[in-house]
């Protein structure tokens, strides 16, 4: 999927739309980032359909995208196969 | 060929909707409005109407379930009423704001407590600002128009938009509707195609997290658009009219062209209130009505330029503002503040929680506008 980047308001769609640009890029508010076990993963699609930010690209196997992906861990708590696992990325100072 | 059935306010809205080929309806009964969704799905039951009927559990699950309709493609409708419309509220925001032109019937009922099921406007002028275009009927006919004209409006400009009309006075009165053929209904609206809508195959959430850097933008996108929607309007009333031969337009005037005097009222009692007028000027009183159809977006430019032309301005609210005044009365004066010509404009507070409105409720308040006091809220017809 290819971004857009906006100058002002007439270059935005009516409606904030995931995944297709800058206006939904919530990639850096992550603290956790899901670690994909493939395999354990039954292909069910689970991931997929529950993503708020619909961030995972489903082909033979999800992959998320990171721009977008806020780590929320929908996918790993509603994985049946506990196949995502959430791994925290947070820095210490 | 045309024609014309004696129907109610409600059925002319279910009719209209059915006419306007809406394609999901979800709805919730709640009186004075459950014979316009009872009707529908009557019509979805016999195949008449080619919609899929939702069933809901509550007026905010209706609106929900018409986004998602409105959001994948579909022409939703739905129709409510007073606490209804209220439990809607978050979802009217939801709506405007994800741009889906949801068209809905608004019956104006009081609100309680105490329990009432009679008319006034407080219910749907207390969601002026949702971003929801409001439209007041005053016959039935007009809803039945309105319902086709609406979905073309808020259609062009992506938002939705809530045509109004009085409990009882016009909800469960019969009246004569004339319903064109439906090829030209049809040609005078296209089916809905939105630049956006949910696809399976590409997926995407609506409405998703939108930071401070562009919030902003999205919600000046949407003043335009009213801006847009009053311009639509008046082009949209005017094909109506060329097609159809009926024409309302966003402020309706009825006997203004030499008055020196204008009344200013929406809903139904602007019917009565043309009859007091023809009494007035009978008696030899230069006086008019403009009849405001269109509350957002609100029709300033037809305000100004009547206001520019009268003396006087009467306005009567059948609806109050706790704490300050009525509210098409604020709104209007909003309008003339900076305007080289500005009227002075008295301010009526009537007919509230059904309380009947007849002729010499109008004609009495133009009489007690010629001794008022401006600076005060001037109550009608309270029992002090």
């Amino acid at each position: 999927m290819s971004e857009v980047k906006f100058r002002g308001a007439h270059d935005l769609p009516p409606c904030s739309i995931s995944v297709t640009h800058e206006l939904t890029k919530t990639g850096n508010w992550r603290n956790a980032k899901p670690v994909f076990h493939k395999e354990r993963c039954i292909q069910c699609g689970i991931c997929w359909k529950v993503c708020p930010n619909a961030c995972i690209k489903l082909g033979e196997y999800p992959e998320w995208d990171m721009d977008y992906c806020k780590g929320c861990a929908v996918c790993a708590e509603e994985c049946p196969k506990d196949a995502i696992e959430m791994e925290d990325e947070r820095v210490m100072i | 060929m045309s024609t014309v059935k004696v129907i109610t306010g409600n059925h002319a809205a279910s009719f209209g909707a059915r006419d306007s080929r809406a394609e999901v309806i979800a709805a919730y009964p709640i009186t004075p409005q459950t014979q316009i969704v009872e009707l529908l799905s009557e019509f979805c039951a016999d195949g008449t109407l080619k919609a899929k009927f939702i069933k809901v559990e509550s007026e905010h699950s209706a609106m929900a379930a018409c986004i998602g309709a409105s959001a994948a493609g579909a022409r939703a409708y739905t129709a409510t009423s007073a606490h209804g419309l209220a439990l809607m509220h978050e979802m009217l925001h939801w709506a405007a704001n994800g741009r889906h032109p949801v068209v809905m019937a608004n019956v104006n009922r009081a609100m309680g407590p105490p329990w009432s099921i009679w008319t006034d406007q407080n219910d749907s002028l207390a969601q002026r600002d949702t971003g929801w275009l409001q439209f007041y009927c005053e016959s039935n006919q007009e809803v039945y128009d309105t319902t086709m004209i609406a979905f073309k409006v808020c259609e062009q400009v992506l938002l939705p938009g809530m045509l109004v009309l009085d409990a009882f006075i016009l909800s469960h009165t019969y009246e004569p509707v004339e319903m064109p053929d439906q090829e030209l209904i049809d040609e005078f609206l296209p089916p809905f195609d939105p630049p956006y809508k949910m696809d399976l195959k590409d997926p995407h959430a609506f409405g998703a997290l939108t930071t401070p850097e562009w919030y902003m933008e999205l919600r000046y996108l949407i003043q335009e658009a009213h801006e847009k929607a009053l311009v639509k309007v008046r082009e949209v009333e005017k094909e109506f009219g060329e097609t159809f031969g009926r024409h309302y337009g966003p402020l309706e005037l009825y006997r203004c062209d030499d008055a020196e005097e204008v009344i200013l009222i929406a809903g139904s009692t602007a019917s009565t209130t043309k009859d007091a007028v023809d009494i007035m000027r009978k008696e030899g009183r230069k006086i008019g009505l403009a009849r405001i159809k269109l509350f957002r977006p609100f029709p300033n430019k037809e305000i100004r330029d009547i206001a520019s032309r009268v003396n006087k301005m009467i306005v009567i609210d059948r609806n109050i503002s706790f704490g300050n005044q009525g509210i098409f009365f604020n709104e209007i004066k909003a309008s003339l503040y900076q305007t080289k010509h500005t009227p002075p404009v008295y301010g009526f507070v009537a007919g509230l929680g059904g309380r009947d409105m007849k002729i010499d409720d109008i004609t009495g308040i133009v009489k007690q506008a010629e001794t008022c006091n401006i600076e005060e809220i001037l109550w009608w017809g309270v029992k002090l």
